[in-house]
């Protein structure tokens, strides 16, 4: 896979392609953790959800949680990846305060789940595809917080067990837009499958990035890998960061060392973690407290069954029942609530009118009120009632925006405001011709100038005539008569 | 295979486990002990025999179901900790 020409890097000495391979690392939803029955809930008092398996305590045994199982195969079947019917569980040793075992289990040559793909959708609706290396169930550790006390670390075990699944990408993306593509894309995918909610601020998605640089057509650079980071922003940030930091080390006559750095989202910069020189001698081997996980084909496919429609196929049933931009499309169906709510509005209505009304202004009053689309003060039903009135030439599309702006203001439906505020459009051909008259007989001069050239005197009659009915009058009937009225 | 002394420095760093320089060589001569021992399995031909890192194997059905059934017992969890305040485990700073 190569970049295009606009996604190279000018350096001094020519022009480098940018490798970002992704490692994904996403909180499975479950109630309990992967293998012991304590919670999972976000922001519990510390400690509070550890049982003794998590603690690490002697002749503890883990056993292991059918949901977070089955989360794994679903979120592999969306990422149409194989699913392994037999996987197996490793410790990977290494040892930290926040890891009281002493090894994490993971999945190391046995994942549960293999080859996928996930389409990144990117601008002037173009796609590119990104293999999906595999998917592999593994445990999170505790937190450390060391600003507490100034000798000390204080140690939080209850994250300490949570599930994760570990998703790793091909080094398929080329630019730091892509990789921000692949992130969305992902975090869209595993929350209309119900597998992790996505959350990167609360830590349930977080991401390591792989990145080199190299001259296009030649071989893979030497990686370096930006650990940990929690937003997309700050991914394609470190990104960009790290390929500059890279090329100029190659350019001054230097090599790339092979290492984990961080990146500081402060001083937007990515620096090197304490060299660990052994760290990356993790010894795995097939844990002795865990039989081999073999799946069962029946529930492979009761999953399979039970998946919803997902982003990719959505997108393309509203582009051809509905007649949208691939564009509109995608950003309808990046999330499941919006793609429903859309949905509801559209059906037995004009579908590009109402991708307008959703996009443009219930975005713009959800952005300002700092509400997702669960808690719109507008139902995709009360939306549906004001384009009827809009349809059926009731109001026109100028007195809906102001209509609308009072639905979210009182909560009342777009037919009660009309009637109210008696905003009905004049479709009267004969009260809209005395209006016209009116105008004219008023405005003698500006005929004339109208008549002998002065084209643009037009949008000064419609203004006027627009004032005299109130902006009632609906604006195709008066243009028509209107222009009717001023041939000479 | 046999392990020189470097080996036994760095095998004992991993784990944790302190030897004084002057038993690594000692410590070493145990280790390949126990290793030419073992290594006695690498005479039988396994070729074509799939890696088997059990006897038996999980199925789902004797999975747990994702119920919570433990915690709230942070006393319990702190009872034997070296060192523990404000309900965390406290140890010396680790910092990145």
């Amino acid at each position: 896979m190569t970049a295009r020409e606009d996604q190279l890097f000018e350096g001094r000495t020519g022009k480098w392609e940018v490798v970002i391979g992704l490692e994904v690392h996403a909180q499975v939803v479950s109630k309990s953790k992967l293998f012991s029955g304590a919670a999972t809930e976000f922001g519990a008092e510390p400690n509070t959800q550890v049982s003794p398996v998590d603690a690490g305590f002697p002749g503890m045994l883990p056993v292991i949680n059918q949901v977070c199982v089955e989360q794994a195969i679903r979120t592999g079947l969306g990422l149409n990846a194989q699913i392994n019917m037999v996987s197996v569980f490793d410790r990977k040793n290494y040892f930290y305060a926040d890891l009281p075992n002493g090894y994490q289990i993971s999945q190391f040559t046995q994942p549960i789940v293999g080859k996928g793909t996930i389409l990144l959708d990117l601008a002037h609706d173009e796609t590119r595809e990104v293999g999906i290396t595999r998917l592999h169930l593994e445990q999170d550790a505790g937190k450390s917080l060391h600003d507490q006390h100034p000798t000390l670390s204080f140690i939080d075990l209850n994250r300490a067990g949570v599930a994760l699944m570990e998703i790793v990408s091909e080094p398929d993306m080329r630019s730091a837009e892509e990789a921000g593509a692949y992130l969305k894309k992902l975090r869209s995918i595993l929350r209309y499958l119900g597998t992790c909610d996505g959350n990167m601020e609360e830590g349930s998605m977080r991401c390591d990035c792989n990145v080199s640089v190299r001259r296009v057509g030649d071989p893979l650079g030497t990686r370096c890998e930006i650990k940990n980071v929690n937003s997309i922003r700050f991914v394609q940030q470190a990104i960009e960061y790290e390929a500059r930091r890279q090329i100029e080390i190659i350019e001054d006559g230097g090599t790339i060392r092979q290492e984990t750095r961080l990146y500081d989202s402060g001083r937007g910069i990515t620096r090197s973690m304490r060299s660990k020189e052994e760290a990356h001698d993790y010894r795995y081997f097939p844990d002795p407290d865990l039989l081999p996980l073999v799946l069962d084909p029946v529930v492979v496919a009761r999953i399979k069954a039970s998946l919803p429609e997902l982003p990719d196929p959505k997108r393309q049933r509203f582009v051809n029942a509905f007649k949208l931009s691939p564009y509109d499309a995608g950003v309808l169906v990046a999330e499941q609530a919006i793609a429903d709510y859309f949905e509801q509005v559209a059906t037995g209505r004009d579908p590009k009118l109402a991708a307008n009304w959703v996009t443009g202004a219930l975005f713009g009053a959800l952005n300002r009120l700092g509400l997702g689309i669960e808690e719109s003060p507008i139902s995709a039903e009360t939306l549906g009632g004001l384009l009827d009135l809009i349809l059926d030439n009731t109001i026109s599309s100028n007195t809906a925006k102001d209509v609308f702006a009072d639905m979210v203001e009182t909560g009342k439906d777009a037919a009660t405001i009309v009637e109210e505020k008696g905003l009905r459009q004049v479709t009267d051909t004969g009260a809209i011709e005395a209006a016209i008259d009116a105008v004219i007989a008023a405005q003698a001069d500006k005929v004339a100038e109208y008549r002998s050239g002065k084209d643009k005197l037009f949008g000064f009659f419609v203004g006027q005539v627009m004032k005299a009915t109130g902006g009632k009058a609906n604006p195709v009937l008066l243009n028509d008569l209107l222009r009717q009225k001023l041939a000479p | 295979m046999s392990l020189d002394k470097a080996s036994v420095a760095r095998v004992a760093n991993l784990a944790r486990i302190k030897v004084p320089a002057d038993e690594l060589e000692a410590v070493g001569a145990e280790l390949n002990t126990i290793l030419h021992w073992i290594e006695q399995l690498s005479e039988v031909d396994t070729d074509g025999v799939e890696p088997m890192s059990s006897a038996a194997a999980t199925t789902l059905r004797v999975a747990r179901p994702d119920i919570v059934a433990d915690g709230d017992r942070v006393e319990d969890i702190l009872k034997n900790a070296p060192a523990a305040s404000l309900g965390f485990f406290t140890v010396p700073k680790v910092v990145e």
